[in-house]
Parts: structure tokens; C-alpha cells; sequence
């Protein structure tokens, strides 16, 4: 899957995750930065879950910021999925 | 070795010597008396009409003849809005002293400024009940090579007493003194409260200090602290932020969650068998503790219930429930809004206590031991319902002691309110960074996701569950918000030892271990 444009989803408020993404130059990686209020307890899973989210989507290169705020899993895999869906112009929903 | 709650203590700590090992909540107290011996406090002469007052804090400092290695103390009434300690602190470091034992009963955030001071040896030594901001932190990272100690507030008077605690220099903060040095929290315009953790130190410091920004014509009304224990009387313009201090009334959270919590907890008081005529009562000032007294305060007046006392720390929802005739009396150690002064200054039923009276173990009995309910707080809980309420979840200092382990030992019916997890950091765990208060003192745990009773109260569960509330075990409760909130990572500690749990008693009932730094 390729990165067509930019994207966000998800918020600063606690107990959430804000996902920014970006197209980069093909072939150029994949550049993750996270930022987390729970870097020392979660830093490791977070990082695993972002990277098997991209994996599942064949996406290679990518510019990804993650901003989290103590989200829970299934919140952080749902601003992933959404703002990857909004990268790729796959989102099904009326907001892209 | 592991001491009797299994925590792993050295049996020897450089720099503070052979360890006392915690044995239990009221095994060192229970033959009745202590083999430790009170000290005797300084005797002082002054001739009649001799004048105590200093121009300026340095001044009054000066003429202590502070020296190195001494100690010197401060309360912590001022809270977050606290100028005497860091001013001292500064004066001291230019006198060129070096190696002091600071004794402040409490550090907040805004004593951050003497964090230089640990760095370059003017302090080499901190007693306190509570250590925030960035001095929790320089310590947890081993900015200091003796460990700190942290002690409840009822044991910073045996401490002080028995002499483990030696005072060279009380700097007392007051919002109006006279000149000869009686002194009150209540008047003036940086008001906040009750005195009730200066007292000790006025008894035993060699040398007294009152620091005020409010003179007033002797004799100062009401009488804290008394002329008889202070050599000097300062006036300064600020002793500090009265924002800070203490704001207007204290008011009741409205996060749904705490009020849940606390809504559930009021289930439990009601259904304890302890919520009877004559009942004492402490909560905490804060979030879902206080929003506990809204709850318990509905239902005595729906089951037209007079307790007896409130004690603690005091805030104005506490005062009201004493207007409105549900409580005869209360003792207050420690005010938290500006709403109580005039109260303790009014009323003949609010009566300002010292930190001995509240909760010295060593003593023919603290008002503590005359609890029935006391609702606490925690930053986490094991399963076997021990509790932390100094280290956070990265390990490092940044809460308080307090009256934590005083208040859950005596009380009759010891209540923790907590939230299951808090922004995905789970609260009630298999094991915790540190042990406070003994999970002997804890009777039941509410949160949001249920309520869970120690195993050592049979009867209490049954009254419970008989009440119909959701009872669940604390193991279930854990693995639950394990799932949801998945496996923490392991935060690493090096062996070197920064900080010292001192139970009420003296005993060492827990260590705080360096963090490993995280490049």
C-alpha cells in the first residue's frame, strides 16, 4: 500500500493516541517518532503495534508521528488503522 | 533479607547502619510500652522583656550560630505556596554551611530551587513524609548518597522524640505572631490553618525561629505556638504565595469516574457496620476521597446519623458537615482551604491539634487509634492489598506518606479508593514499586470496576455481599485490568538505595532503589 497524501486521526486528550502520517519519497523507509506519557512502561508495545499495523498493510515508506497520551490498545489500533485508511484514499467512511 | 511483607531489604544501608525490620502494623506496640527513650528537650533562659525580634530572616538565622552537619526543620502548612524554606535554604548555603539534615515535613514542588543545594553538598540529608517534583526525582536518579528517609506524619514526632530526628534550627512559618512569638496559621493574609505539624519542632529544636508577614499586638489569638519555645520573631514582607497556600473552599470532583468510586465506597460505609451513632470519620482532600464525605453526608441525614468526630487533614466540606450538626467535633491537623481559619478561629467544636495528638504511635494513644472509617487514596495497590503512595509508576519518588499508614492502622474500617488504572497505568497489580501502609491496615479496595475485601475480613465481606454490592476478588480484578491494559514493562533499578520507608513505628517497612537512566 502506498502513502498518497497526509493524514491524521485520534487527539491529544488523555487516554488518547494522535496519529499524523506522510507520503516520503519511495523507497526512502519508514521514519516512526513516538512520544508517549508512558514511554517507560508501554514505549516497547507501542512500537510493536505500529509496526505490525504498517506490516499488515504493505506499507514500506512512510513518515509516521505518534503523539499518545496513555491510549489503550484497541484505541491505538483504531486511530492507526483510520489514519493509514485516510493516507491510502481507502477510507470507506464520508470523511477523508 | 525479605522482611515479614516480603520485601527485599539489606540488612545494613551505609550511611544509616543496621536496619530495623518492619514487623508487623502492632507487633512492636502491642506489650505496651517502648524501649526507645524520649530525649530530653533543650532547657533556654531569657531575661524578662528581652527582645526576640530580628530585622530580616538572615539576621535571626545568623544569630542561631548554624553550623555544619546540623539539622534544621519546617512544616509544611504553606504548601505549594511556601517561601520560607527555599529562603532559608539560600541563606544557609551563603553562610557556607555545608552537610545539613533538612527535616521539612512535607516537600512540594516548590522547593525545586534546592535541588542545587543536594548537588553541592549543603544538603546531604532529607527526613520528610512527602517528596514531589524535581527533588523527587534528583533523588530517585541518586543525586544523594545517603538515603532519604520517609516517615508518616505521627512517625516524624517519635522520630523527633526519640531523638533519631536531633534539631538544631526550627524555622516556623505563621501568618500573624506577636513579639514575643506566639503564633497562628489563622489570621492574616497568608491564612492556612491549623499548625499541627510545627508543634514537635518548637518543643525540641535548639533554637526557635518564628517567621511571619503579619505582627500583631501581643498577644497573638489564637495560640498555636507558644512565646515559651521561641528564641526569635522575624517579620518579612511575604511568607509566601496565598494562592497556594490555600484558595477559597475546596470542591467536590465532578470525574464521573471518582464520583462512581466514591458513590460505591459510601455503599461500602453504610454496609460495614461501622456507620453508627457516635461514628469518627477522615477523608483525604481530594478527588474521590472527599467525594466520598458527599456521599456518606446524604445518607447520615436520610438515616439521621450524628457522628463524632472528623479528623485530619480539614477541609470546608468538612466544616459544613460540623455546621450542619452531623459531626460534634473536629480535630484538625492540617487545614486545606482558606474557608477553615475562620472556623478554628470560631468555632469552639473545631479544634486545632498537634501531629503527636493525631498519630505518634509512641504515646498513650493518638487520636488515629479512635478512628472508626478512614477513606484513603493510593498511586497502587498489590494484591495482597499493600500500598504505594510514594513512588509513581516509573519508579521514582513523587507522592507522600502522610498520615497514610497512621490513619489505616487505627481506623476500624480502612476504605482505599483508587481508579483500576489511570490513563492505561494499572493501579492494582501483582507486585508494587513500594510499600507504604501494610495491606494488614487495608479492610477493602473500591474502584470504578468493583469492590474487593482483604481476605483477613471474613465478616465484613459477608456483610457485604449480603448488602448486595459487587464483592469480586482482588486477584480477578487485577488480571481484568491487566487485559485491558496489557503488560507493563519491567522499569529497571540499579541496587544503589535512595530512600528509606519508615513505618510509624521506626521499623523499615520498605526501600526505594535508584532508577537506571534512560538515555
Amino acid at each position: 500500500m502506498e502513502i498518497l497524501k497526509k493524514s491524521q486521526s485520534g487527539s491529544f486528550e488523555s487516554s488518547d493516541i494522535i496519529i499524523l502520517i506522510e507520503p516520503v519519497e519511495p523507497n526512502s523507509g519508514r521514519n516512526i517518532d513516538i512520544d508517549s506519557s508512558v514511554m517507560l512502561e508501554y514505549g516497547d508495545t507501542i512500537k510493536a503495534l505500529i509496526t505490525s499495523k504498517l506490516d499488515s498493510y504493505n506499507i514500506s515508506d512512510i513518515h509516521l508521528i505518534a503523539k499518545d497520551k496513555g491510549a489503550l490498545e484497541l484505541t491505538i489500533n483504531a486511530r492507526l488503522e483510520t489514519a493509514i485508511k485516510r493516507a491510502c484514499n481507502i477510507q470507506k467512511a464520508t470523511m477523508h | 533479607m525479605k522482611n515479614v511483607i516480603g520485601r527485599e531489604i539489606p540488612e545494613y544501608i551505609n550511611g544509616v547502619g543496621k536496619i530495623d525490620m518492619f514487623v508487623g502494623a502492632w507487633q512492636k506496640l502491642k506489650k505496651g510500652w517502648m524501649d526507645e527513650v524520649t530525649i530530653p528537650p533543650p532547657n533556654k533562659a531569657k531575661l524578662p522583656h528581652q527582645s526576640k525580634i530580628c530585622q530580616t530572616l538572615e539576621e535571626a538565622i545568623i544569630k542561631t550560630s548554624p553550623k555544619s552537619g546540623m539539622t534544621v526543620s519546617f512544616h509544611h502548612h504553606l504548601r505549594n505556596g511556601d517561601n520560607i524554606l527555599v529562603n532559608s535554604i539560600e541563606i544557609l548555603a551563603k553562610m557556607g554551611i555545608k552537610n545539613i539534615t533538612l527535616a521539612a515535613s512535607s516537600l512540594n514542588e516548590v522547593h525545586n530551587p534546592i535541588l542545587k543545594y543536594l548537588k553541592d553538598g549543603t544538603i546531604t540529608k532529607i527526613w520528610s513524609s512527602g517528596i514531589r517534583g524535581e527533588i523527587g526525582k534528583a533523588i530517585s536518579e541518586g543525586v544523594l548518597d545517603i538515603p532519604v528517609t520517609i516517615h508518616s506524619h505521627g512517625g516524624r514526632v517519635r522520630a523527633i522524640h526519640t531523638g533519631k530526628i536531633n534539631l538544631d534550627l526550627a524555622i516556623i512559618a505563621a501568618s500573624a505572631a506577636d513579639n514575643e512569638g506566639n503564633a497562628t496559621g489563622c489570621k492574616g493574609k497568608s491564612a492556612f490553618g491549623s499548625m499541627g505539624y510545627a508543634s514537635i519542632d518548637t518543643r525540641y529544636a535548639k533554637q526557635v525561629i518564628v517567621v511571619t508577614d503579619n505582627m500583631v499586638d501581643y498577644p497573638c489569638i489564637p495560640i498555636s505556638i507558644t512565646q515559651n519555645f521561641v528564641d526569635y520573631v522575624v517579620k518579612i514582607d511575604s511568607i509566601g504565595d496565598a494562592s497556594k497556600i490555600a484558595t477559597g473552599s475546596t470542591r467536590i470532583t465532578k470525574s464521573p469516574i471518582d464520583l462512581r468510586i466514591a458513590k460505591l465506597a459510601a455503599n461500602v460505609i453504610e454496609h460495614s457496620g461501622s456507620f453508627k451513632n457516635g461514628f469518627s470519620f477522615q477523608v483525604g482532600a481530594g478527588g474521590a476521597s472527599l467525594a466520598v464525605a458527599k456521599y456518606i453526608r446524604e445518607k447520615m441525614k436520610t438515616s439521621e446519623i450524628k457522628g463524632s468526630f472528623i479528623l485530619g487533614g480539614v477541609t470546608s466540606y468538612g466544616v459544613d458537615m460540623l455546621n450542619e450538626g452531623l459531626f460534634n467535633t473536629i480535630f484538625d491537623v492540617q487545614s486545606f482551604d482558606a474557608a477553615v481559619c475562620s472556623s478554628l478561629i470560631d468555632n469552639s467544636h473545631h479544634i486545632e491539634i498537634p501531629a503527636a495528638l493525631y498519630a505518634n504511635p509512641f504515646n498513650c494513644g493518638c487520636m488515629t487509634n479512635k478512628l472508626d472509617i478512614v477513606v484513603l487514596g493510593a498511586l497502587e495497590i498489590d494484591t495482597n492489598f499493600n500500598v504505594n503512595v510514594i513512588t509513581g509508576s516509573d519508579g521514582t519518588i513523587r507522592g507522600a506518606s502522610g498520615g497514610h499508614s497512621d490513619t489505616a492502622s487505627g481506623a476500624t474500617l480502612t476504605v482505599v479508593v483508587c481508579p483500576s488504572f489511570r490513563g492505561r497505568i494499572p493501579i492494582v497489580k501483582t507486585s508494587i514499586h513500594t510499600v507504604v501502609t501494610p495491606g494488614e491496615s487495608i479492610d477493602v479496595l473500591v474502584t470504578e470496576r468493583g469492590i474487593c475485601v482483604n481476605p483477613l475480613k471474613p465478616e465484613l465481606e459477608e456483610k457485604l455481599i449480603k448488602a448486595g454490592l459487587n464483592i469480586r476478588k482482588i486477584e480477578d480484578l487485577q488480571i481484568e485490568v491487566e487485559s485491558i491494559v496489557g503488560k507493563v514493562q519491567e522499569i529497571e533499578f540499579t541496587d544503589k538505595i535512595v530512600g528509606l520507608i519508615e513505618y510509624r513505628d521506626g521499623t523499615i517497612i520498605d526501600v526505594i532503589r535508584q532508577v537506571k537512566h534512560h538515555g
